[in-house]
C-alpha cells in the first residue's frame, strides 16, 4: 500500500468545516483586552503621553529593562537597527505602538485608547527612495548612514567586455509597489499567566512558535522554560506572521506583570497599516544581449524599501540579499554585476511575503527577456531557450548550486498547452474587432528547503535551517509525530501523515501530527520559505526508518524470524515468503507491556528522533497567462492561465495544486490589483479592504496545472518545495501578457501592479494609433 | 453606550436572549455572548465576508448588523449546518474538493453558499461565481471553492 501520491482528503478539514476551529480570537473569550495606541504621524518626537484617569495603560516607561528588538547579520556592512518595544522618544512610522491600554472588553479598551492623548512634534518624513537617498536626507536612525542598512554587491565575469561586445543593450527600471500579505485572520496574541507554575502560555497567530519563545524570553530576560508558545489554528500567514513583534512582548510582559490573561486581537486597519508590508523594490536593470538573444551580462542596481525597522530575527536585509543572489533565476549568466541596498524609511517595516523578492526579480527578469525579444525581433521563447540553464547541477554566478530541474521542458510543455499559433490567429481576429488579447510567459526556478548553510552564508545571527521530528508509537499502535514546523493552512499534517505511513508501513489515519506547541514539539523553526515538506518531511523519513527498524526487531522476536526478513505494510508485519504475520498494534502492545522480551529496543522503545538539514533544492515552473485588455477602461481580464510545474515527487497532488492556486491568486493580485499607497506625509491611504483591493472569485480564473517530475538527490524524499512558486511566477506572465496585448500601441510596462488607471495613463501618454 | 438591552432571537433553532450594548454587532453577540466562535471576523467593515451568517435565510455580514437589529430573527451559523457528525452537503463538498486551506474564510463561504443555493438551487456557474465574489479567501485562489459549491449544488438537487 503506497500513500504518497494520493489525493487524500485532509485530516485538518472536518473540525474547520464544523466551525470548531480554534483561532486566537476564539480562545480569547473572557480575557482582558489589550489595545495599542499607535503613532498617528510618520516621523516626530513624542512630547507627552496623557493617560485618562483610572485607565490601565502601559507605556515605554513601565517596561523598564525590557530589551529592544535588534536583529543582526554578522557582517560588517550590516547596520543593526534597534526597535523599541513601545516608542518613547522618536516615532518612525504611522502605526508604531506607543502605549497599550488594558480593559475588561475590546470595546472598552478601544474607547480608552481613543482618550489617550499623544503629543508629537511632527517632522517631514522620509517616505520614498529619492527622499531617503537625497543628499542631506534626514536620518531615520542616527546609526544608519544614507538611510541604508546594507549596501552590498557582486561583480563576476567580465561585465564591461560583455557590454562592449553586445549587439543590443536593454535597459529599464522596474518598480514593484508595496503590498501586504493580508492573511484573512489578522494577527493576535493571548498571554495567560498561570499562578500555579509561574509560567505564561502565549497563544499566538504565528508561523514560528519556537523562534518567538526564544525572542520573547531574550527580550524579557526570562528562561524559555517559563514560556509556552502555542500557534493554534492560524488563519493564513504568508510570511507576515514569522517575525517577533513588540505586541507579543507587551502581551507576555503584561500577563506576568498583572498575573492574569490579556488578549491583543489585531483589527484590519492595524493589519494593513502597522503589521508588515512587502515587495517595495526598484530594480535598475541593464542586459547585454547578443543578436541571437543570448544574455551576455546583467548589470543590476537593486533598492529595497525595508521600512522603519528591521524585522526580527530575519532582518530587513533579507530582501536585498535574496534579490541580489537569486536574480539570475533559471538563466545561465556568464557575467553579473549587482549592487543591492536595503533602505530605511518612515514607513511600516517589511517582512517576508510569499516568494520574498523573487516575485519582483522574476517579473523583472521575465520583462527583460520579453523586452529583449521585442527589440531584437526574436520570439520571446527563443530568447529564453538561448539562456535557460541546460545542465545540472548548475552553479550560478552568485555561487548557488541548482539541482536537477526541467526548466526548458516546462516551458515547451506550457507553450504547447497554450497553443501559441492558435492564439496568434485569435489575437489577430480580435484586434480587427478592436479587442486586445495578449499572451505572456514566465519561467522561474524556486529555491526551496533552505537549510542552515544558506542562512549561515547570509551571516544570519540565527540560522533557521534544520527541522527535528519525534515519533512515538503508543501501545495501541498509533503514532504521534511531533514536529518543529508549524503549518497554518497548508495541509502539512495530512502531507506528513502520508509520507510517514509509507515509511512506517501503517495507514495515515493511525498517525497524528502534533505541531505549533513549544511544550509538545521539538525545537524547530516553523513553516515558511517552502521548507516544511522538504525539511520536516525529510526528518520524518529519517525518523520513520528508525521506528520501522525497531518495529521489525519486535516482529522478528515475536515471529521467530530474522529482522532482515520482516516486511511491514498496511499495519501488519510479515515474514517474507511465508504467511506468518502479526498486526502492528499487537507488536506495539508487546513492546510496552512485555518489554523484557525485546532487550535491543529497551533503550528507545517504539520511538525515534531525527533531524534533517539539507542544502536546499529548486523546483521550477512556467506560467502562461492569456489576457484581454479593455483599452477604453484599462481593465485586464485573465482568460486563461496555464502552469507547468516541477516540484519533484508530489506527496498529495491536491494539496500541491492548492498551494499553486493560492500563490497564483496572490501573484495575479500583485500584478494587477494590490497596492499599499502612502501620501507625502507618510499616511496610508489604503487602510481598509475597500481601498486595498484583494481579488475575489470574479477576478481569479480557473488554473490549468500540469505536473512534471524531476527526481532530485538534493532532497532525501525527492520532494521539492512548492509553497511560494505560484506567487513568484504569476506576475511576470500577467505583465508580459498585458504588454503583448498592448503591443499595437507600443506600450512597455515596467511596474506592478498595473492598475486600470495606469494602463489608461500609459495609453494616453503613447497615443500611437493601433497598427 | 453602556446601557445594555435584552435581545431575543433564535440561533440554529435555539431560543437565545442576550443582554448587550446597543453598539454590539451581531457577530460579537454570536461569538462573545452565544459562544459560537465559528463565525469569524476578518475585516469588521463588511468587505471580506468571513462573518457571513444567515438572518431569516438571507446571507448578511454579521459585522455590519447590530445584535439589536436581530430581535425576533432566525439566525443560522456554521455550527448549525451539520447533523451531528454528518456534514451538510456543502461542508462535505468543501472537504472532497479541497475547498479550504487555513479555514478562516470557510464558515462565511459556507453560509453564503447555503443562502445562495437555498434561494436558487439551479443557479448557473457564471451567476454563482458572481455571487460568491462577495467574500474573500486568501489561500485557495477560489477555484476549489467554486468547484465545491458546484458539486454541492448538484448533490443537493438529487
Amino acid at each position: 500500500m503506497r500513500w504518497v501520491g494520493r489525493r487524500l482528503p485532509r485530516y485538518e478539514d472536518p473540525v474547520l468545516l464544523h466551525g470548531n476551529g480554534r483561532y486566537v480570537a476564539d480562545l480569547a473569550r473572557g480575557a482582558r483586552a489589550m489595545r495599542f495606541v499607535r503613532s498617528p504621524v510618520a516621523r516626530g518626537t513624542i512630547r507627552a503621553v496623557k493617560i485618562p484617569p483610572g485607565a490601565l495603560v502601559v507605556t515605554a516607561a513601565d517596561l523598564g529593562a525590557v530589551k529592544p528588538l535588534c536583529p543582526r547579520l554578522l557582517r560588517p556592512d550590516f547596520v543593526p537597527i534597534a526597535q523599541p518595544i513601545l516608542a518613547a522618544g522618536r516615532v518612525r512610522y504611522v502605526g508604531e505602538p506607543i502605549a497599550a491600554v488594558i480593559a475588561d472588553s475590546a470595546a472598552e479598551a478601544e474607547d480608552l485608547a481613543e482618550l489617550v492623548e499623544v503629543e508629537i512634534d511632527q517632522e517631514i518624513p522620509v517616505v520614498t527612495f529619492d527622499q531617503a537617498l537625497a543628499v542631506g536626507a534626514p536620518p531615520v536612525h542616527d546609526n544608519a548612514r544614507n538611510n541604508t542598512i546594507i549596501d552590498t554587491g557582486l561583480d563576476t565575469g567580465d561585465v564591461a567586455s560583455a557590454f562592449t561586445a553586445a549587439d543590443r543593450i536593454v535597459e529599464f527600471a522596474f518598480v514593484s509597489h508595496r503590498q501586504s500579505a493580508m492573511p484573512l485572520e489578522a494577527r493576535g496574541a493571548l498571554a495567560a499567566f498561570d499562578p500555579a507554575t509561574g509560567r505564561v502560555t502565549l497563544s499566538v497567530s504565528a508561523q514560528s512558535p519556537h523562534l518567538l519563545r526564544t525572542g520573547i524570553a531574550d527580550a524579557l530576560g526570562m528562561p524559555e522554560s517559563e514560556l509556552r508558545v502555542i500557534a493554534p489554528d492560524v488563519g493564513g500567514g504568508f510570511g507576515q506572521k514569522v517575525p517577533l513583534i513588540p505586541e507579543h512582548i507587551v502581551a507576555v510582559w503584561a500577563a506576568r506583570r498583572f498575573r492574569g490573561t490579556v488578549a491583543w486581537i489585531e483589527d484590519r486597519l492595524e493589519n494593513l497599516t502597522a503589521s508588515f508590508h512587502a515587495r517595495d523594490q526598484l530594480l535598475a536593470l541593464r542586459g547585454a544581449f547578443a543578436a541571437d538573444g543570448k544574455l551576455l551580462a546583467l548589470d543590476a542596481d537593486i533598492l529595497c524599501n525595508i521600512g522603519a525597522y528591521s524585522n526580527a530575527p530575519i532582518t530587513g536585509a533579507l530582501e536585498p540579499l535574496m534579490a541580489m543572489s537569486e536574480l539570475p533565476g533559471p538563466y545561465a549568466l556568464p557575467a553579473y554585476r549587482v549592487r543591492s541596498r536595503g533602505i530605511i524609511t518612515n514607513t511600516c517595516p517589511m517582512a517576508p511575503y510569499r516568494g520574498v523578492s523573487r516575485p519582483v526579480i522574476t517579473t523583472a527578469m521575465e520583462r527583460l527577456m520579453d523586452t529583449a525579444a521585442a527589440r531584437l525581433g526574436l520570439d520571446p521563447l527563443e530568447v529564453r531557450r538561448r539562456n535557460l540553464i541546460k545542465s545540472f547541477p548548475h552553479t550560478s554566478p552568485t555561487g548557488i548550486v541548482q539541482d536537477a530541474g526541467s526548466y526548458r521542458e516546462a516551458m515547451e510543455v506550457a507553450a504547447a498547452r497554450a497553443d501559441i499559433p492558435g492564439f496568434r490567429v485569435r489575437q489577430q481576429a480580435a484586434r480587427a474587432e478592436g479587442r486586445y488579447l495578449g499572451i505572456g510567459f514566465s519561467v522561474f526556478a524556486e529555491r526551496t528547503g533552505y537549510g542552515t548553510p544558506t542562512f549561515a552564508a547570509r551571516k544570519m545571527e540565527i540560522t533557521p535551517g534544520f527541522e527535528r521530528v519525534e515519533l512515538a508509537m503508543d501501545p495501541s499502535g498509533f503514532v504521534e509525530a511531533r514536529i518543529g514546523a508549524s503549518p497554518h493552512g497548508q495541509g502539512l499534517k495530512t502531507t506528513l501523515a502520508q509520507l510517514l505511513a509509507d515509511e512506517i508501513g501503517i495507514a495515515p489515519d493511525r498517525i497524528r501530527v502534533i505541531a505549533g506547541d513549544t511544550d509538545r514539539t521539538p525545537y524547530g523553526f516553523g513553516t515558511f520559505a517552502s521548507r516544511s515538506a522538504v525539511i520536516a518531511g525529510g526528518a520524518c523519513k529519517l525518523a520513520a526508518t528508525k521506528l520501522r527498524e525497531r518495529l521489525k526487531e519486535v516482529a522478528a522476536q515475536t515471529l521467530e524470524a530474522a529482522a532482515s526478513d520482516i516486511e511491514i505494510d498496511d499495519g501488519r508485519a510479515t515474514v517474507r515468503g511465508t504467511d506468518l504475520g502479526v498486526g502492528v498494534p499487537q507488536l506495539a502492545r508487546a513492546a510496552y507491556h512485555e518489554s523484557h522480551r525485546f532487550p535491543t529496543i529497551i533503550e528507545t522503545g517504539l520511538s525515534a528522533v531525527a533531524t534533517y538539514d539539507p542544502d536546499g533544492t529548486f523546483s521550477n515552473a512556467c506560467h502562461v497567462a492569456i489576457v484581454e485588455v479593455d483599452v477604453a477602461t484599462g481593465k485586464v481580464a485573465i482568460e486563461r492561465f496555464v502552469i507547468v510545474e516541477d516540484a519533484g515527487i508530489l506527496i498529495n497532488p491536491t494539496i500541491v495544486e492548492g498551494q499553486i492556486h493560492g500563490g497564483v491568486a496572490q501573484g495575479i493580485a500583485n500584478a494587477l490589483y494590490e497596492q499599499v499607497i502612502y501620501d507625502e506625509g507618510g499616511n496610508i491611504l489604503t487602510g481598509s479592504l475597500a481601498d486595498y483591493l484583494v481579488p475575489t472569485m470574479a477576478e481569479i480564473p480557473d488554473l490549468e496545472i500540469h505536473h512534471l517530475e524531476t527526481i532530485t538527490d538534493a532532497s532525501i524524499t525527492g520532494v521539492k518545495g512548492v509553497g511560494e512558486g505560484g506567487a513568484i511566477g504569476a506576475p511576470g506572465a500577467v505583465l508580459n501578457a498585458v504588454v503583448d496585448a498592448l503591443s499595437p500601441f507600443g506600450i512597455e510596462i515596467f511596474e506592478m501592479p498595473i492598475t486600470p488607471q495606469r494602463i489608461l495613463q500609459l495609453l494616453q501618454e503613447r497615443p500611437s494609433p493601433p497598427q | 453606550m453602556t446601557d445594555k438591552m435584552d435581545v431575543s432571537f433564535t440561533v440554529n433553532g435555539e431560543e437565545r436572549t442576550v443582554c448587550v450594548e446597543p453598539r454590539r454587532t451581531l457577530a460579537d453577540a454570536l461569538r462573545e455572548d452565544c459562544g459560537l466562535t465559528g463565525t469569524h471576523l476578518g475585516c469588521e467593515h463588511g468587505v471580506c465576508g468571513a462573518c457571513t451568517v444567515l438572518v431569516d435565510d438571507t446571507p448578511v455580514r454579521s459585522c455590519l448588523m447590530f445584535a439589536v437589529q436581530a430581535e425576533g430573527a432566525r439566525v443560522r451559523t456554521v455550527e448549525g449546518l451539520a447533523d451531528g457528525d454528518k456534514l451538510h452537503p456543502l461542508q462535505q463538498a468543501f472537504w472532497d474538493h479541497h475547498g479550504l486551506q487555513c479555514g478562516f474564510c470557510t464558515p462565511g463561504f459556507l453560509m453564503l453558499a447555503v443562502g445562495i443555493l437555498e434561494r436558487d438551487p439551479d443557479i448557473g456557474e457564471a451567476e454563482l461565481r458572481e455571487a460568491l465574489s462577495s467574500n474573500l479567501c486568501r489561500c485557495t485562489g477560489y477555484q476549489n471553492i467554486l468547484k465545491s459549491v458546484l458539486a454541492a449544488a448538484a448533490a443537493m438537487r438529487k
